[in-house]
């Protein structure tokens, strides 16, 4: 079989990106979904808040996915559900798997990756103890609480507190879990104020700062946890130990792109943002593959997934149209950062292929009071603005203008920094 | 003299919002509000709206009979003060809905005398 663009998952980023794709005068596409319907990890998360930015309404999960299911089904996308990719080569041969068709090869003449990203898991944590029933990530409790009508357990302690922990926090209280406590080891958390104060303020939930958990009884089942302060370098500090009673640990301690179909097709990644290194059409390091969504970088805000997505179906539909990038593209200026900014996507910028408006999306590395945020382009401060605050947990944007970029000079980079810091 | 402590949950300063205020027929007089500790206006509209009517969409799942999914997500289709939230979920676990289940069906009507309905957020065909 042969496809101008496959697009691998069909979650927010990838039904965006398929509707982008279309939208720009491709038809022959196909959306990849290992799940048995479209819609990705938003059809867990049935709290709202959803979709402010784009539809300037709150929806919840399940709703805002369905609006780009709509889209897709209104534009008659192929999505082959119940189908893993369980291999791309760097030739863009995407090798698929399903129940129904066995295992069958897409020849693709230009591929978004668009897979998302899992759960850091209990392994990657070094926490101690044996291996009872009772622990889970909280994006597996989510699933088991929404989808499936199971409640996990009813005396639960949540490590980390990542947006996921903190709305897990809340739901499992509203199906008459008894939540003691969430521990965070930062001295801040990650996740939004928003959820602090409505799935723990509103609840009662102790959030304990600058602990973690230190050991977890009982053999069959979760018995209870120990809890420990930290200190400045995140080592427990003895004698600080508390022994919580629970059944159920719930884990919510970051995300990380999925990138291992990335990987085995050669595509370069960050290691900061272990998503693919790409440029301002969010073409990868192989020409033709591009990347949008929590597979590039771990998102906040489903409505910059999807907008993101959007921009790398339109960025697909060109370089298959043969507008862009075949002809081969100069190696580009680099985006550099500084001063508290850890990361930008893109990190590349080719300004003859730029479109007006070019969104460069960055996290800083700490919490910083009244920054500047700042773009040089060679030396030349092209914005400046301030802020009350930026923090970790909020990803930032800054948008170029197409004549700024166009100034670009032999051996000048793109800074993005913070300055009064 | 009353005091009460809120994170203002507008962006991602949190300003600690302190509303000093009197008892006025057993309620928080709003004429009587000294607000300190935001940062900016919409702290202290954030503060006066949770003195003086604090409200929250609740959103949950309800069991669903004969559907291809056991539950069925769903959310109050106006905010509910914010007493009646654990009132409203637990009422959610008394719900049985029959499927199919569109997006915006209602599965309950003024739940615990709110005016808000329960309505469906997800869709569950029959299996």
């Amino acid at each position: 079989m042969h496809k101008q663009i496959v697009i691998i998952g069909g979650g927010p980023a990838g039904l965006a990106a398929a509707v982008a794709a279309k939208d720009s005068g491709i038809d022959d596409i196909v959306v990849i979904e290992r799940a048995s319907s479209p819609g990705g990890i938003l059809m867990q998360c049935i709290h709202n808040g959803f979709g402010l930015h784009t539809f300037k309404e709150e929806l919840t999960g399940p709703e805002y996915a369905e609006r780009f299911i709509r889209k897709a089904e209104e534009r008659n996308i192929e999505i082959l559900l119940s189908t893993f990719a369980i291999d791309i080569t760097a030739d863009k041969t995407v090798t698929c798997m399903s129940r129904d068709k066995g295992i069958f090869t897409i020849e693709a003449d230009a591929i978004i990756l668009a897979m998302g990203c899992r759960e850091r898991p209990r392994g990657a944590l070094n926490t101690p103890g044996y291996r009872p029933a009772g622990i889970y990530s909280a994006g597996t409790a989510q699933k088991l609480v929404n989808l499936e009508g199971k409640m996990p357990g009813s005396e639960v302690v949540i490590l980390g507190s990542g947006d996921i922990g903190l709305i897990m926090a809340r739901r499992m209280t509203l199906e008459g879990a008894k939540v003691k406590a969430v521990a965070e080891i930062m001295p801040y958390s990650g996740g939004l104020k928003r959820n602090i104060v409505q799935c723990l303020d509103d609840f009662s939930i102790p959030l304990l700062l600058s602990t973690t958990v230190v050991d977890i009884a009982g053999k069959d089942r979760v018995e209870s946890v120990t809890l420990a302060k930290v200190d400045e370098k995140l080592n427990p500090i003895p004698g600080t130990e508390e022994v919580v009673k629970c059944d159920t640990l719930l884990l919510s301690c970051g995300l990380l792109p999925e990138n291992e179909l990335s990987q085995q097709m050669g595509v370069t990644l960050s290691p900061v943002t272990g998503g693919p290194v790409v440029d301002e059409s969010l073409e990868t390091s192989i020409e033709g593959v591009f990347a949008a969504g929590n597979v590039l970088h771990v998102h906040d805000l489903v409505d910059y997934v999807s907008e993101e997505a959007s921009n790398a179906g339109a960025k697909a539909a060109e370089y298959v149209k043969g507008l862009s990038g075949k002809a081969g593209k100069g190696t580009g200026y680099k985006v550099e950062t500084g001063n508290g900014v850890r990361y930008t996507v893109p990190t590349i910028i080719h300004p003859e292929k730029v479109s007006d408006l070019t969104t460069i999306r960055f996290r800083v590395g700490n919490v910083y009071k009244n920054p500047e945020i700042c773009v040089y382009i060679g030396d030349r401060c092209v914005i400046r603005r301030k802020k009350m605050i930026c923090a970790p947990g909020e990803m930032e944007q800054v948008v170029l203008k197409k004549d700024d970029i166009a100034t670009l000079k032999d051996g000048e980079t793109v800074k993005v920094l913070l300055e009064n810091i | 003299m009353e005091k009460k402590t809120m994170t203002c949950i507008n962006c991602p300063m949190g300003c600690q919002v302190t509303v000093e205020y009197e008892l006025k027929d057993g309620k928080a007089d709003p004429g009587s509000f000294v607000i300190t500790g935001n940062t900016c206006p919409r702290g202290k509209t954030y503060a006066e709206s949770e003195m003086t009517d604090p409200v929250r969409t609740v959103t949950g799942t309800v069991s669903v009979t004969g559907g291809e999914l056991p539950v069925v997500s769903v959310k109050t289709d106006r905010p509910v003060p914010k007493d009646l939230v654990m009132d409203v979920a637990d009422e959610l676990m008394k719900i049985k809905a029959a499927s199919p289940v569109k997006i915006g069906d209602i599965v309950a009507a003024n739940i615990c005398g709110t005016d808000a309905n329960i309505v469906a957020t997800s869709n569950v065909r029959v299996c």
